[in-house]
């Protein structure tokens, strides 16, 4: 089964909802020896990073989440959930997880769009990801679907992490990690069939992971 | 680059659809659950649904719906109509909706805004501004004032004003329907859908008049709206959404098509 953590965000129910539509096993947990037996980890996230950690560090899931991906459990992380699993955030001056180097950005509203028009902060909407590096998360997703967005700060990881970027205004990561640590600044949950077929394809990949439990 | 996005809009009484809605071969569909999964098949961005209930009952039936809705379509979704108080909006988001809409809730108590946005964010929270063209005075100086209770009720607000307040307050998005427009098929009100996103950095859905194709691409051109809201459209089976779409980006405005 795929462990969705609970710290109150306000997506994992949503997550949950496409998990069971696509007859993944998953529970809504923050058990730790439910979370160690899982296959895989999701890591949701909707709102803001100061909250999101404070929830974290309530809850122990900080050390919890950072031993599991010591142990190459593989996890995913959405949103939020992408944006704290780097070192720091700007939104709330946010010391983060720091498991995969770099830190959260605010949107420059001096950035423009395709008709010179200040872009709109948050970025909201479809977007495009423009693969920069293998990922088997898109295995059978066409490179022209979109995903669901909504955030005013992006991910800024050390280059050697970018695996995808989305231009708004200017090209920003929105997919980042590595071999089974991935994180997406898109919903997945919400993007129609692309974004179901992402859900699938990490689910795949934890089962084809034989050192998962 | 970010797709402007297509919102068909479902009003919803005691958990049915108030019009039914006509797909291919003109079956009428009175059931909302049914409607929206076509449309998110269709390739609706988002969809919206409106409770126009007054009973609690009523409101219950359109919860069970809001919750239907969210275990067979994967695309964001937002409900209005009724929203007054913090708990009403924790319900509907709880449910599976993704956002909230407030209307006439927001102009009476403004600070629900605030409320709202602290508790679940301002990408949750959408203020709703129905709009008519009044003549320009030192009340109104836009010469937009917004009104309630479907257009009857006149509030002394003048809409520009409006709009920027509910940003201030932690509105993420705004959505804009012009009373004059609304139902004439005649196209956006273009001064108004500019002016209020001309004056906001968050997005703006424009609502309220689309008859065709060409009257969207306005709107998301010359009005610089992000989304556009559209109803009898789609309903009356005069447009499939994907052929919307095909059109709007044969005009060289960006949307979504694949999905």
């Amino acid at each position: 089964m795929l462990a969705i953590l609970d710290y109150k965000a306000g997506n994992q129910t949503s997550v949950k909802r496409a998990l069971d539509h696509l007859g993944i096993p998953n529970a809504i947990t923050n058990d730790p020896s439910a979370i160690a037996t899982a296959r895989g980890l999701i890591f949701p996230g909707v709102g803001a990073a100061g909250q999101a950690m404070g929830e974290l560090q309530a809850t122990g899931l900080d050390h919890l989440i950072r031993e599991m991906v010591q142990a190459d459990k593989p996890l995913l992380g959405i949103c939020v959930g992408c944006q704290i699993l780097l070192s720091y955030s700007q939104e709330n001056n946010t010391k983060a997880l720091d498991i995969i180097p770099g830190e959260c950005v605010l949107f420059n509203s001096a950035w423009t769009d395709e008709t010179g028009a200040p872009i709109r902060v948050p970025h909201m909407g479809w977007n495009r990801v423009a693969l920069q590096a293998p990922c088997p998360l898109f295995e059978g997703i066409a490179p022209e679907s979109e995903f669901y967005f909504v955030h005013s700060y992006y991910p800024n990881p050390k280059a050697e992490y970018v695996i995808g970027t989305t231009t708004y205004g200017q090209p920003f990561c929105s997919v980042h990690g590595g071999p089974g640590l991935w994180a997406v600044q898109f919903h997945p949950e919400k993007s129609g069939r692309p974004g179901l077929k992402l859900l699938k394809n990490f689910w795949e990949y934890c089962l084809e992971d034989r050192r998962a439990v | 680059m970010l797709s402007k996005r297509i919102i068909p809009c479902l009003d919803v009484r005691n958990g049915r659809l108030t019009k039914g809605v006509k797909f291919v071969g003109n079956v009428d569909i009175g059931d909302p659950v049914e409607s929206a999964r076509i449309y998110y098949e269709e390739g609706a961005d988002e969809i919206v649904f409106y409770d126009i209930t007054a009973s609690h009952e009523g409101r219950m039936a359109f919860l069970d719906v809001v919750n239907e809705v969210a275990s067979k379509i994967f695309i964001p979704f937002s409900v209005g109509g009724g929203i007054n108080t913090v708990e009403d909006m924790r319900a509907c988001l709880l449910a599976g909706a993704e956002k909230v809409s407030v209307n006439s809730g927001a102009v009476k108590n403004p600070d629900i805004i605030s409320q709202g946005a602290a508790a679940f964010g301002s990408q949750a929270i959408v203020l709703g501004m129905d709009v008519l063209k009044v003549p320009v005075s030192e009340a109104i100086p836009c010469g937009y004032e917004i009104v309630i209770h479907g257009g009857r009720t006149h509030t002394g607000l003048d809409a520009l004003d409006w709009a920027r307040t509910g940003e201030a307050l932690g509105a993420g998005e705004i959505c804009l329907n012009s009373i004059d427009a609304d139902g004439t098929k005649e196209g956006y009100e273009l001064t108004l859908t500019r002016m209020i996103s001309d004056a906001v950095t968050i997005p703006v859905i424009a609502s309220g008049g689309a008859g065709n194709p060409d009257h969207m691409v306005d709107a998301l051109t010359q009005g610089r709206a992000s989304a556009a809201l559209i109803a009898s459209i789609v309903h009356y089976g005069t447009y499939t959404i994907r052929q919307l779409k095909e059109h709007i980006a044969g005009r060289g405005v960006k949307v979504r098509q694949v999905w």
